[in-house]
């Protein structure tokens, strides 16, 4: 099997893996660049479907997918941080538990 | 081969994503997280895309997570204090469930797709800057254009953002 | 090429520049427009009736088409026939004199022109409802009167008993209307047409019925609806509520016109009527207890209006009698000369009152004739034509209901003549209370300005010459006329100055006499008085259990309980939803995480047990 080829469906459970991992990275942390971390995370592993079945199926607009999740990720992140640094000038914390007036 | 490199950079991966999720300070997240796309990049290189491996590198691993630590820098941002007061009960569910629905999904997934042919390293070779260039400029050119504005929506908004108040 | 559009038109025309209008003009310029209108439907009327001269046939106006539904079709005519052509003279004439006495007796009161606009829109309706050539025209006018005599009776509106008195009429009447529309269903039902001229001529047709037919049940609830305007039992009780209004009101439309509607109905549909024997002797025991009943209340009351209100529902149950004996022409006879000296026995009470400033209580008056000579005169020339004193207006007309009434049934003529005497009693008895003895009062009368005593000069010259304009010759097409018979007219002209002489003896030869056998007759005398609780009656066993009802059923019950709960229970549910939906907001980020991935997972699963994104 060293020499076989991998199969796809383990590309795929990795990107589940990866995926699974995100999602809690977003539910249990407190610290809020972790979490914009963890949905990084996420984005990955989405790009890293996108890019197996593009193999799969032998067409290249899998890959150009994942090239338009990547622009998308860098401006989210750029915006996403730069409302962080107002939110901390503001509220003076990184805790995202202590963000909460819009409660009803 | 394939196999083996295959193993070798999931299980960086995987281990690098579970210490980004239970790193307590947040730089050791952003280190992990890099280490998560370098292994990315390599597996994307064994998928046969070479532009989206050195994209991989260049614009995320090189400038977004750059930009996370200088912010992290900026902002001193320190270990997260004391962990919740959820019972450990709670935490370990948690842990189980997720492990089990992980399993679930692996499982659909191996079942729900057909047999196939595997990946071999370098078997396909669509992924160049050639093929990704001409579909880029024909097919999907609105998409491109739209994402260039997107970009200087961002940069503009970034900067609105953060700017000092005179 | 008449153009009787206009006879009504021009009292509406008035009725719109003085409403819209009137408040700025000055006293004389509203009496112009309101005065000036009637006198020019007068003064059409008269041109018209001249125009068509005998009028051997009928003569119609298509206007157009109202109502056109399947087979049904109603449209706007206006007719004159020798029927209308009476009705047209009595309203407008004495309209007219009644429009200028106000001028004269209106001159203090406030809302000056509103009172000339009401009178004017009444005018309009009344003329509506005598010209109209089919039954829902003429119950346009006929709701449109009603109308206006509840504005009018509650003229002074800031007097609580005025108001009530108004809403009484207007309430009393529409129970009257409930029948006159049960009557147009039928009528359509039965003949397909309101037009007058198809259903008479249909019912022309019919057989007469001998038991209780389509005919009789149309007749008899035409009859509930004419008790309702006329008064008569059961529904007579608005009218001596009504003399809240001003006098002039009362002449007018309490009087003269709105409430000979109904006889005039009767007498329109008479080609139904005749078809319907048990109806027709209906109408004649109604006229009868009514004429008798309301004779006895007015024996013993103090107001001198609230004598000549029940003079006026017992006068109207003559003409009942007249018209279901079979004498119409009899009866609109009456209904001319009753316009006539009735109209002049409530002037003169205004003149009266007007010169009293107020004063309605016959008790504190006397002696009046020293102050009020023209007044005190006219009113004896009506007090004589209503008594049928021989060769007045009164004497002719009641007469000839009489002796139809004795063609019919002879006792129907004793009670009538006994009616007649009790008549000629109380309104002698009014009168020497007023004009003779010693004045009782207060105030300083004096006599009525020009503008006032001249319609009562010239209703008084009608009063007594009236009689001579004989009307069941002219309306002899129509209606058959009866025989003379003056045996009979004689004996109620006897009994008529028999009650005139007992008048004088108790009012002015013993004056203590009249107390003395009041207090003898002692419960009769207090059941009289106080109208035989009818009032009392009606509110206990009608109008308190209807009026509880609805308070207590309707509006707690289903109004406030149930609607309202429906829809305060459609807010209290959506609030107790929004409570429950908005503890998603709970400001916590990391709980909106949570919600988005449980609803993703949640679509993901849809999506998968849909058979996936196939």
């Amino acid at each position: 099997m060293i020499h076989n080829a991998v199969p796809t469906t383990w590309y795929l459970i990795l990107s589940a893996i990866l995926f699974g991992l995100g999602v809690a990275g977003f539910i249990y942390r407190r610290n809020i660049i972790t979490v914009f971390m963890s949905i990084e995370l996420m984005l990955n592993a989405v790009n890293l479907t996108f890019v197996t079945f593009s193999y799969e199926l032998k067409q290249v607009d899998g890959h150009i997918f994942s090239f338009f999740v990547m622009v998308v990720a860098a401006a989210e992140a750029a915006v996403g941080l730069a409302i962080i640094l107002t939110v901390f000038k503001n509220r003076h914390t990184l805790m995202i538990d202590d963000i909460s007036s819009m409660k009803y | 081969m394939t196999a083996l490199i295959f193993f070798i950079f999931a299980g960086i991966a995987v281990f690098c994503g579970v210490s980004l999720v239970v790193q307590k300070h947040p730089i050791a997240s952003a280190l992990s997280l890099i280490g998560v796309m370098g292994s990315l990049a390599v597996l994307y290189l064994q998928l046969g895309g070479e532009f989206i491996a050195a994209a991989q590198m260049i614009v995320y691993a090189g400038a977004i997570m750059v930009l996370f630590v200088f912010v992290i820098m900026l902002l001193n941002a320190g270990a997260e204090g004391t962990s919740l007061e959820g019972s450990p009960f709670a935490k370990y569910l948690g842990i189980f469930l997720l492990a089990a629905f992980l399993g679930l999904i692996s499982f659909i997934i191996q079942a729900m797709l057909p047999a196939r042919p595997g990946v071999v390293f370098g078997e396909w070779r669509g992924g160049t800057a050639l093929e990704i260039g001409r579909k880029l400029f024909t097919a999907y050119l609105l998409p491109f254009e739209v994402t260039s504005v997107l970009i200087l929506i961002a940069i503009l908004g970034a900067i609105v953002l953060a700017r000092k108040e005179i | 090429m008449y153009s009787l559009w206009l006879i009504p038109i021009f009292p509406f025309l008035g009725f719109l520049v003085n409403g819209l209008f009137g408040r700025r003009f000055s006293k004389p310029l509203v009496n112009l427009f309101a005065v000036g209108s009637v006198a020019l439907a007068f003064l059409w009327v008269v041109k018209t009736l001249l125009g068509l001269g005998a009028l051997e046939t009928k003569y119609v106006e298509h206007y157009f088409t109202w109502i056109q539904s399947g087979n049904l079709n109603i449209s706007i005519d206006f007719a004159v026939d020798r029927l209308t052509a009476v009705m047209l003279m009595v309203v407008t004439g004495v309209g007219l004199l009644i429009h200028i006495y106000s001028i004269g007796y209106m001159a203090h009161e406030g809302g000056y022109y509103r009172f000339f606009a009401y009178l004017n829109l009444f005018m309009f309706f009344m003329l509506v409802l005598v010209l109209a050539q089919n039954f829902l025209l003429l119950f346009v006018g006929w709701e449109g009167v009603g109308l206006c005599s509840y504005l009018l009776i509650g003229f002074y509106f800031l007097e609580q008993y005025a108001t009530n008195a108004g809403n009484k009429a207007f309430i009393v009447n529409r129970i009257g209307d409930f029948g006159f529309s049960l009557a147009i269903f039928l009528i359509v039902r039965q003949f397909g047409s309101l037009d007058f001229t198809k259903v008479f001529t249909a019912a022309g047709t019919m057989p007469v019925e001998a038991g209780v037919g389509i005919l009789t049940t149309i007749s008899l609830l035409l009859l509930v609806g004419a008790t309702g305007k006329s008064a008569q039992i059961p529904l007579y009780v608005w009218l001596p509520d009504a003399m809240a209004g001003p006098t002039p009101v009362s002449a007018l439309i309490h009087a003269a016109t709105m409430v000979t509607a109904g006889v005039y109905m009767i007498a329109r549909s008479a080609a139904l009527f005749t078809h319907a024997p048990i109806a027709m002797d209906t109408v004649a025991v109604i006229g009868l207890a009514t004429a008798f009943f309301a004779a006895t209340i007015g024996l013993a009351q103090t107001d001198i209006k609230k004598v000549f209100a029940y003079s006026t529902v017992s006068q109207l149950g003559y003409m009942f009698l007249g018209a279901g004996v079979g004498a119409f022409s009899a009866g609109i006879f009456h209904l001319m000369t009753h316009a006539f000296f009735k109209a002049l026995l409530f002037l003169g009470a205004g003149a009266v009152i007007h010169g009293l400033h107020g004063e309605q209580d016959l008790q504190q008056m006397g002696g009046l004739w020293k102050h009020m000579k023209i007044t005190a005169i006219t009113l004896l020339c009506a007090s004589f034509a209503i008594s049928g004193f021989p060769f007045t207006s009164g004497f002719f007309s009641k007469d000839a209901i009489l002796v139809g009434a004795y063609a019919r049934a002879p006792w129907m003529y004793w009670v009538g003549v006994l009616t007649a005497g009790m008549t000629a009693f109380y309104v002698f008895r009014a009168w020497f209370l007023a004009f003779t003895g010693e004045y009782r009062g207060h105030a300083h009368p004096h006599e009525s300005p020009l503008v006032m005593t001249g319609p009562l000069m010239l209703l008084a010259l009608l009063s007594l010459g009236g009689g001579f304009i004989n009307i069941p010759h002219w309306l002899e097409p129509m209606f058959a006329e009866a025989p003379e018979n003056p045996t009979l007219a004689w004996i109620s002209a006897g009994v008529g100055i028999l009650g005139i002489a007992l008048a004088y003896l108790f009012y002015v030869a013993r004056p203590k006499l009249a107390d003395s056998f009041a207090k003898s007759m002692g419960g009769l005398y207090t059941l009289i008085y106080n109208k035989y609780f009818v009032d009392e009656i009606y509110n206990a066993t009608v109008v308190e259990p209807m009026v509880n009802g609805s308070r207590v059923v309707l509006w707690r019950g289903v109004d406030a309980g149930l609607i309202d709960g429906i829809v305060n229970g459609v807010g209290k549910e959506s609030r107790g939803l929004g409570r429950v939906l908005r503890l998603l907001q709970s400001g916590n980020i990391r709980s909106y995480a949570a919600w988005i991935v449980l609803g993703s997972v949640a679509v993901l699963l849809f999506i998968g047990l849909m058979g996936g994104a196939r």
